[in-house]
């Protein structure tokens, strides 16, 4: 069970990051998730967004650069350890994490890691742990 | 001190040295219709034969050679002797797609090495002279052709090659170099290393030659103050030799081209018709005493103009003025030939988008050289680390293609300048030409 998230590059330039956001609050898109990994030159800008068809639409009818990549949402008590949990399975599996970040629920008392990895089946394999879940894209759209 | 090197030949009255012209260029079209199946193929074509050549007035009906003929006719087409007979071969700086090979026998060494000694003796060097020679040595023509005009005129030969300041800086105060050899963007960049270490009282350096790169009148004030010596131009290229083909007197107004060895004719680049004297064009060159890579009616592609007045150092040959600019689109950066057009192969190779800017600066007098590519959907990844990969990967094969080593900055599609719909490759903010 995997999720969508939206990796753009973004050039780096006042107004850069600006040029996405305003089209994806034009297309009504919500973001849910944001997190930015950046060179000198440039940034990529990965995005969970309530409707991944919607916002890719909208890149590219307007040109950026964006790619689709499958990540894993996992979710887990906002508490001491619950993280630790998630990459210590991980870890011991030898499945080593391209890059993750993290995000609050509104309303629940649970935290949720997206994880990038390779192996997305091993990955699914060593993460059923009591207390963890592993969210669908229905989930996230609702949280 | 030794005016000229030459003396007999730098002032021959002009009516004697068309003569002696004549003679050769009659000589040389034999010679390579003999000996060059392509270039004589090419004068069937243009149905001419060694018989229509009687003299310099008929040189206009011989066919022009370019870049894409000796590309075409890499590595051996052009070759007018025996292999056996060559002893040395220079190669331009650059690439695969654009590389020249040019060929030696010991006599066009000798012939090369005598228009070098014309330039340092114009410059006034002498065997009193030590002479530190900080072109480039290897396939450039700059270090070995400055290096045997040093040694025929007897000064003593600094062998030092480009780079490593510190070194230079050194054997210019130990041993006393009194003439420097080198491209004008070095000479600019040790005049600052020298203000900079508090140096100038030290140094004894009395002239400079330099060439392989456009500088301006403005450069050469800055380059004359700071270190404190008489800067002279020099021209040439590998296809006719290398440094020498033309250089500078002590007017300083314009190179002396050596008309025993090349015939020098400026042409429209757009319709091949040859131009009068004063007027701008592209500046062709005949080699009429090469042996073993003679190259007819050859279009260099610098924009130029000829001045035959009498030019007060008393040499008789005709004199161009520095280059005003390409007729094609080659940019000089760091005294390496760089074309637009590699930058593209590259970038197709690499499974890329051809999507490109060249901005080239001179700061500190020296080029900066970037790239701007747009980030396309082939090139572009959530991962950092293998956007980051493919990056290093593009400038590693840049550097193999060009020889330099160039920024890359990505940048989002559609952001490269268009204008009129045509996108501007190349933005060069040197103002070299002085214009």
């Amino acid at each position: 069970m995997t999720v969508k998230q939206i990796s753009v590059f973004i050039e780096n330039r006042s107004g850069g990051l600006r040029e996405v956001t305003d089209l994806l609050a034009e297309a009504q898109v919500d973001i849910r998730a944001l997190s930015i990994a950046e060179t000198a030159d440039f940034g990529i800008l990965r995005l969970i967004v309530n409707d991944t068809f919607k916002a890719a639409n909208a890149l590219k009818e307007s040109g950026i650069v964006y790619s689709v990549t499958d990540v894993l949402a996992i979710s887990g008590e906002d508490k001491p350890g619950s993280m630790a949990r998630v990459v210590d399975a991980l870890a011991d599996a030898g499945i080593s994490l391209n890059y993750a970040y993290a995000f609050f629920t509104k309303s629940k008392e649970t935290a949720v890691l997206v994880v990038r990895v390779e192996d997305i089946p091993g990955a699914l394999n060593v993460l059923k742990i009591p207390g963890i879940k592993i969210l669908s894209e229905e989930e996230i759209h609702e949280l | 001190m030794k005016k000229y090197y030459q003396p007999e030949i730098e002032t021959m009255p002009v009516e004697e040295i068309k003569k002696l012209q004549s003679e050769r260029l009659v000589k040389q079209v034999q010679h390579v219709w003999d000996h060059v199946p392509y270039y004589r193929k090419k004068m069937e074509d243009a149905g001419v034969s060694p018989d229509d050549i009687k003299g310099i007035e008929d040189l206009h009906k011989l066919p022009f050679m370019t870049k894409d003929d000796l590309r075409e006719a890499y590595p051996f087409g052009l070759l007018a002797v025996p292999k056996s007979e060559c002893v040395r071969i220079h190669s331009t700086s650059g690439t695969t797609g654009k590389r020249v090979v040019a060929f030696y026998t010991q006599h066009d060494v000798d012939l090369w090495e005598d228009l070098c000694a014309r330039a340092l003796t114009a410059a006034g060097a002498t065997e009193e002279d030590t002479v530190q020679v900080s072109y480039g040595y290897g396939l450039f023509t700059g270090g070995a052709g400055l290096h045997g005009g040093s040694h025929k005129i007897g000064a003593m030969t600094v062998p030092i090659s480009s780079g490593n300041t510190e070194r230079q800086l050194q054997f210019m105060v130990d041993l006393e170099a009194s003439v420097l050899c080198c491209t004008p963007s070095y000479a600019a960049y040790l005049g600052e290393a020298i203000a900079e270490r508090g140096l100038r009282d030290q140094i004894k350096l009395k002239a400079g030659i330099f060439g392989a790169e456009a500088w301006t009148n403005e450069m050469r004030t800055d380059i004359e103050q700071k270190l404190g010596l008489k800067a002279y131009d020099i021209y040439g290229l590998t296809e006719c030799s290398g440094p020498g083909v033309a250089f500078e007197c002590e007017a300083q107004d314009g190179m002396h081209i050596n008309e025993d060895h090349f015939i020098a004719e400026i042409i429209n680049p757009k319709t091949g018709e040859v131009l009068q004297d004063g007027e701008k064009g592209e500046l062709v060159f005949t080699s009429i005493t090469k042996e073993a890579f003679p190259l007819l009616r050859y279009r260099t592609k610098d924009l130029c103009i000829l001045n035959r007045k009498p030019c007060p150092c008393g040499r008789t040959h005709v004199k161009m003025c520095k280059p005003l600019g390409r007729s094609d689109d080659m940019l000089i950066i760091r005294g390496v030939n760089v074309f637009p057009s590699q930058i593209e192969t590259v970038l197709l190779n690499e499974g890329m988008t051809p999507n490109y800017q060249i901005i080239v600066d001179r700061v500190n007098n020296t080029d900066t050289f970037d790239i701007n590519v747009e980030m396309s959907a082939e090139m572009f990844s959530d991962d950092l680390s293998k956007v980051t990969n493919k990056e290093k990967e593009l400038v590693a094969a840049l550097k193999t293609m060009l020889g330099i080593q160039a920024k890359v900055h990505l940048v989002s599609p559609k952001t490269i300048e268009r204008s009129e719909g045509k996108a501007v490759r190349v933005i060069d903010k040197r103002k070299l030409y002085g214009v």
